[in-house]
């Protein structure tokens, strides 16, 4: 089956051990996560997560449910990348007496959008936000100089839709919450 | 009002807010302050102490079987929490609800191997519907009381609450509120209308419908509502295995059973209806064998309480979410009434050959020994009404299932998805608490028995009138079958070499007997079913006997085995 990068946001309420039931359920089908970020969303109380998986449709719509069927879940979809905005983060640590050889260091960070954090005697910290490939072109542009450290992050993403699922849900959660307090 | 109390005490009362009754349980130093609780609480609650924590478990597991409300089992840390792992998986796939709570070490000694130390949460979480560490005793009350609702609400399951020593001796103000809502949990999701008006539509059309029903209409407590639902339209329906006795054996609609071991009719039929409509049931790959081919004729309509049972293993042309108390009337009231006389009467021609090439076979054999068959026949014609036949798993238990006739009322009990031995005979301890007022028998293999024998013990002590039968044959007899059917007959490890279990029993103090002609047969039963308190009855059965019809895994279910020359 053709399969495709999906990012899945997972919703759930602030309880320990949930990261483990979340990724249980892509250890049992045997699919690989790309990358996995955990944040406090700006909901008090609920915790995002976001989670990028290469597989088919039918197996992450599948295992969207799954994750949705664990009690502390609030809610889970699924993405592909047309339907959100997203980005990730990346630096890079380089000796500066190389970053000083190179001499056009300028182009390159303005070309990438990228910043200077940090820069001493010792070493130049770079800063780079965007889309994978983005990170993995300035990569190997910055190869030559010896990249002493690498890090990326995981991806978090936005939904363009103008419906905020989520939203919803709780809205219509706390109507149920209501109810079942009359009765 | 509010008073202080230690959690122990607190665990004690929340139990009596909830109704429990009967508490399965096995002592041990991380538990003992609950222990030491319940000790003042022997008025209110029966606490029946197993040999062994599977035990517990599956009492447990029985109990809420036959009653529907969740059995409560209380075990300590370590490795009693690792003994009830097995009942756990077994109830998150069969659906039964059930509280465990197990001990665990002090807080301040979490996470560092400490004696009887295991990471309970971090286990169990895969085969149970929710499970929570307590820490604080003050968090006790909030947390046993959504563990009732969780395990009891919507499709049920199993709740494990790891209470560490702290939470059981810390005081604190107790104050109990009953959960009534979680707002991550939605155990009845409401039905779309157009959902239930396009089932309607599709069933209207029907030619040839069918229904399969699963558990989930016992779990709803839906029995009526099916029953009206399927005289309306006139849709003849098959039971799974644990959706047996639901439907009685004599109700007009009744087909049978679907599945590996099931009927000939449904199991043929399901390839020839052209609207199958699934009830409460999950599509087991032992019913519908190779997914590719299973019901290829027909639109599929999929009642289910739980969304990610929709569309997992069968693709279906209707999923129709919600429960199916409410789901089913709301689609009968916009069903026409209609007559599938044809159709129905189609079924007949294969329960007759069935009849003929299997069961004739089986209830009357040619040979000496006596079947399996035969004796699961004996048991079911002479108990009384209100029996419930607790099987074990492998030939045993599809042999119960075939000629065990379940009157409607939760009176077959058996583990399905995840083919536990070793269930039976504790789960019958539980169902014979449960359900006080009828006949409990044991149906086990010689295999299955020897997993959990010891609770032969709990029978003993509590002298429950728990029917044991072992159905002898020396073999695994399921496992046998297979090496015969797949394997060329090599036996490797299935023979097994047993004890006098009259006499293992005798040790128990538990009266039996033993049966090896088939004159002695009926006469046998009688007196185990007249004899008051436990009984074991031994039955010597045919050493290499089958369960027929067959469809070997995997296999289109059209692919059916009649017998032994079917296969040569
Ligand atoms: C705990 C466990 N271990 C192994 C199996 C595999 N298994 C399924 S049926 C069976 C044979 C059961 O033998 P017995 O209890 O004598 O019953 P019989 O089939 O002979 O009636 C086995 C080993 C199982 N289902 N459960
Ligand atoms: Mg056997």
């Amino acid at each position: 089956m053709e399969k495709t990068l999906y990012t899945v946001n997972v919703y759930s309420e602030n309880t320990v051990g949930i990261l483990n039931q979340v990724t249980n359920v892509f250890t049992r089908r045997q699919v690989n996560i790309e990358s996995l970020t955990v944040s406090r969303s700006a909901i008090p109380g609920v915790h995002k997560y976001t989670i990028t998986a290469e597989t088919d449709e039918e197996t992450i719509s599948k295992m969207v449910r799954q994750i949705e069927r664990r009690i502390d879940v609030l809610k889970a979809f699924y993405y592909v990348d047309d339907e959100i905005i997203f980005q990730e983060i990346a630096l890079y640590k380089i000796s500066t007496d190389r970053v000083l050889e190179h001499g056009a260091l300028e182009q390159v960070v303005r070309r990438y959008n990228a910043r200077i954090l940090e820069l001493n005697r010792n070493y130049t910290v770079i800063e780079q936000t965007g889309h994978v490939e983005e990170i993995q072109q300035l990569y190997e542009e910055l190869q030559p100089l010896g990249i002493l450290q690498f890090v990326r992050s995981g991806r978090i993403s936005i939904t363009k839709s103008p419906i905020e699922r989520l939203s919803d849900f709780l809205a219509e959660m706390e109507a149920k919450r209501q109810a079942s307090e009359q009765v | 009002m509010s008073e202080k109390i230690n959690g122990a005490e607190a665990l004690m009362r929340c139990f009596k807010e909830e109704n429990v009754t009967t508490i399965f349980g096995y002592p041990g130093g991380f538990i003992i302050p609950v222990f030491d609780a319940l000790y003042s609480y022997q008025k209110e609650f029966d606490c029946i102490l197993t040999r062994h924590e599977q035990g517990a478990i599956h009492a447990a597991q029985g109990y809420a079987r036959v009653t529907g409300r969740p059995g409560v089992v209380i075990v300590t840390s370590g490795p009693a929490a690792t003994n009830v792992i097995t009942g756990l998986a077994d109830a998150m796939m069969d659906s039964t609800p059930l509280v465990v709570i197990t001990g665990q070490s002090i807080v301040a000694q979490l996470g560092t191997d400490s004696f009887q130390e295991t990471d309970v949460i971090g286990i169990t979480q895969p085969v149970s519907k929710w499970s929570y560490q307590i820490r604080r005793a003050e968090d006790l009350p909030w947390a046993v009381a959504r563990a009732f609702y969780i395990a009891r609400e919507g499709r049920p399951g199993p709740v494990v609450l790891d209470l560490t020593k702290d939470a059981q001796t810390q005081l604190f103000d107790f104050e109990y509120k009953k959960c009534r809502f979680i707002r991550s949990y939605q155990p009845n999701p409401t039905p779309d209308p157009n959902d239930l008006s396009l089932a309607a539509d599709l069933i209207n059309l029907a030619k040839r419908p069918m229904a399969v029903i699963g558990q989930g209409v016992m779990l709803g407590h839906a029995e009526k509502e099916l029953y009206a639902f399927l005289e309306k339209a006139d849709i003849p329906a098959a039971s799974t295995l644990l959706g047996l006795s639901i439907m009685a054996d004599d109700y007009p609609l009744n087909m049978g059973m679907v599945g590996m071991h099931g009927n000939v009719a449904p199991n043929r039929k399901t390839g020839e209806c052209d609207v199958l409509i699934a009830i409460g049931c999950r599509f087991s790959d032992r019913v519908t064998g190779d997914i590719n081919t299973y019901a290829a004729n027909a639109n599929i309509i999929h009642f289910d309480i739980d969304p990610s049972e929709l569309n997992k293993n069968v693709r279906v042309f209707l999923p129709v979410l919600g429960n199916v108390k409410e789901t089913l009337p709301a689609v009968t009231k916009l069903l026409k009434p209609a007559r599938h006389t044809e159709w129905i009467a189609g079924f007949k021609t294969y329960k007759e050959q069935e009849e003929k090439e299997v069961i004739s076979r089986d209830l009357h054999p040619e040979g000496p020994e006596i079947t399996m068959a035969e004796t699961v026949k004996c048991i079911s014609d002479q108990s009384g009404r209100r029996a419930v036949l607790v099987a074990d798993v492998g030939q045993n238990e599809m042999t119960s299932a075939r000629y065990f006739s379940a009157g409607p009322g939760r009176q077959f009990v058996a583990s399905g998805g995840l083919g536990t031995m070793g269930f039976c005979l504790p789960a019958a301890v539980g169902a014979a608490l449960g359900a006080p007022d009828s006949e409990i028998y044991a149906v086990c293999g010689d295999g299955g028995i020897q997993m959990t024998i010891q609770e032969l013990g709990t029978i003993m002590q509590y002298q429950l009138p728990v029917k044991v039968v072992v159905l002898n044959n020396n073999f695994l007899g399921m496992v046998r079958q297979w090496q015969e059917l797949f394997w060329d007959k090599r036996y490797s490890s299935t023979r097994m070499q047993n004890p006098d279990f009259v006499q293992l029993a005798a040790s128990y103090h538990i009266a039996g007997r033993r049966v090896e002609k088939r004159e002695e047969l009926s006469e046998a039963v009688q007196q185990m079913i007249d004899h008051k308190g436990p009984y074991l009855l031994e039955v010597h059965v045919e050493e290499e006997g089958m369960v027929y019809p067959m469809i070997p895994a995997g296999q289109p279910i059209s692919d059916i085995i009649m017998g032994r020359t079917d296969t040569k």
